[in-house]
């Protein structure tokens, strides 16, 4: 436990004692805002046509009008953004020789595991965290209901932790940095397109199958305001197994 | 302290090391001398339980590094060939936190850090980022990664490659200041550098072990003929031939120098002939300036032995032995 905070804690220097953070950050926060500007700009259009049309200010939703588009948004930008912080964990270890430091360090393989993914973590709550304008605004200027939002923000939170370990993952396998972020950004994409396909399957057990594989089913529930056990497991169940994962390869990359 | 027994690895096909013996000391610095990829790193790595070994078995300041690997991490420090520096930490941030990851307690850390600091000349620039540092000072952070949590076993792989000279000398001196509280291997492929900081040498060529010993023992074992240097300052033409006809001399190479000519002589194993040579010279009046018994330097010990190694592999018929003093 020790050991996993010091090499949490080495990360996040590193991190941020390099631009990498920082840029990586500030473009999130920037595209996000940019489309939630976008979709409030939509919203309010929309609302205005319907209050010309029927004469009255209508009941609308706004998590269901804003959120929920707005959430979306936020795991496809972080599809792209994530494999920038994830790709250097492990790589970079590997390039400039220093996982031999670690390895030879009385420090389980866990702990250095473990302490880069809940650096990565870190960094990505702290992304998320930035975005909490956005429920602030509309809650000053409107009304929302809180529920749904810390539920979507679970969610988010939770796909950005299966994100992470499968770019951890990536990262393991290789000490080209480029390589890693292709590797995890293209892994990720799959997990969230694997159910397309199950539209053309539908009524088979593969096409339900291969909607249960699909990372953006688990997600749907969460951000609606809906907490399912079935998503829970299935979300914790990626990030046990690309942390387990990472584990054995860099174990079995001793030996080779 | 540190024993090492049938030490094999083999990647695939490749035997990077195969049947490596040898035992080092309590307090001794032990030189590991070897061309580029005789297999000095994979050893050390080996002991330092970065990689597993094929067979063989070693120990490490008591422990097992098989059964008890955390173990022997404590008590080494080590230093790669190429610094494991994050270049984007300050030295001290770098050695912060290496005192955690090393298991030092919190509550000795800043002491260890301030001594070694001072111990390998940091303090000046510990604020520094290590990426902003020169080549030097980077591998003295190095050297202060592995002695941060004073360990009785210290590895070190070539740690003076890439210094100045007068680094390296720095450097060598805060080696040497090292024996005796800790227990060092040295991997270099420079030979004078042996010779210099090193008790015992184990000379491994191919992955195996060629030789193991001092550094004057080896150079005894290994003359095969005893040469002697002769400074005369007034010789005549004919001195080379006269020189022949001392009983025991074998061949004589004659080279110029500024006061003189210098005589190397060599003569039959374990026959001082130097009075017979220092009689010779006064009663012929040839201004004797100079005479020494030249010993044979680690570095032909070493040539020799890599070399009777690669005619073994490959024999040749001209075994000829005729390099020039």
């Amino acid at each position: 436990m020790k050991s996993t905070l010091a090499i949490m804690g080495k990360e996040l220097r590193v991190l941020f004692n390099s631009p990498m953070a920082y840029v990586v950050t500030a473009i999130f926060i920037l595209i996000s805002g940019y489309l939630f500007y976008s979709i409030v700009l939509f919203a309010s259009s929309q609302s205005m046509q319907i209050l010309r049309v029927q004469g009255a200010l209508p009941q609308i939703n706004l998590n269901d009008l804003i959120f929920r588009p707005t959430f979306h948004n936020m795991a496809v930008i972080l599809m792209l953004t994530l494999p920038l912080i994830t790709m250097r964990l492990l790589a970079e270890e590997k390039k400039i020789k220093t996982i031999e430091l670690l390895m030879t360090s009385p420090v389980p393989l866990l702990a250095i595991v473990m302490g880069k993914y809940l650096a990565a973590m870190a960094v990505f709550t702290l992304m998320l965290g930035l975005t909490a304008y956005m429920p602030l605004l509309m809650w000053y200027y409107g009304s929302i209901q809180w529920m749904p939002i810390l539920t979507g923000y679970l969610g988010i939170w939770l796909l950005g932790g299966v994100f992470i370990a499968v770019g951890l993952l990536a990262s393991s396998l290789t000490e080209n940095q480029i390589i890693a972020s292709f590797i995890s950004f293209g892994a990720v994409l799959i997990l969230w397109l694997i159910g397309w396909i199950s539209q053309g399957v539908a009524d088979t057990s593969l096409g339900s199958f291969l909607t249960y594989l699909s990372i953006g089913e688990h997600t749907e529930n969460f951000i609606r305001g809906m907490i399912d056990t079935e998503d829970l497991v299935y979300l914790a169940t990626l990030i046990i197994v690309g942390i387990f994962i990472t584990h054995r390869v860099l174990e079995s990359q001793r030996w080779k | 302290m540190i024993n090492v027994q049938n030490l094999t690895k083999r990647y695939g096909d490749l035997t990077a090391i195969e049947d490596v013996t040898f035992n080092v000391q309590k307090g001794e610095i032990l030189g590991f001398l070897g061309p580029n990829g005789a297999g000095k790193t994979t050893t050390m790595r080996i002991l330092t339980c970065f990689l597993p070994a094929t067979s063989g078995t070693a120990s490490v300041a008591g422990y097992d590094i098989f059964e008890q690997p955390q173990d022997v991490k404590k008590h080494i420090g080590y230093l790669p060939e190429s610094p494991p520096l994050y270049t984007e930490l300050t030295v001290t941030e770098y050695l912060r936190f290496i005192s955690r990851i090393k298991g030092i307690e919190r509550k000795d850390r800043t002491e260890a850090l301030t001594r070694v600091l001072e111990r390998c000349a940091l303090t000046d620039v510990r604020h520094r980022l290590i990426g902003n540092l020169s080549r030097g000072y980077r591998q003295r952070v190095g050297l202060a990664q592995a002695l941060i949590h004073n360990p009785e076993v210290l590895i070190l792989d070539e740690p003076t490659t890439g210094l100045d000279p007068k680094q390296i000398i720095e450097m060598r001196q805060v080696i040497k200041e090292l024996a005796g509280q800790h227990t060092v291997i040295l991997s270099t492929h420079i030979l004078p550098e042996a010779t210099a900081v090193c008790q015992r040498v184990v000379i491994i060529h191919k992955g195996r072990i060629v030789a193991v010993d001092t550094p004057d023992t080896l150079s005894a074992q290994l003359r095969q003929s005893e040469k002697i240097r002769l400074t005369l300052r007034t010789p005549s033409p004919e001195t080379a031939e006269a020189l022949k006809t001392v009983p025991g001399v074998v061949s004589i190479f004659q080279e110029p120098s500024t006061d003189g000519q210098v005589f190397m002589v060599e003569c039959e194993l374990g026959r001082d002939i130097r009075t017979e040579l220092a009689a010779q010279a006064v009663r012929r009046g040839w201004g004797l300036l100079e005479l020494t018994a030249v010993k044979l330097s680690l570095e032909d010990v070493f040539l020799q032995l890599t070399q009777e190694e690669s005619k073994q592999e490959e024999p040749k018929e001209d075994a000829l032995n005729g390099e020039p003093g």
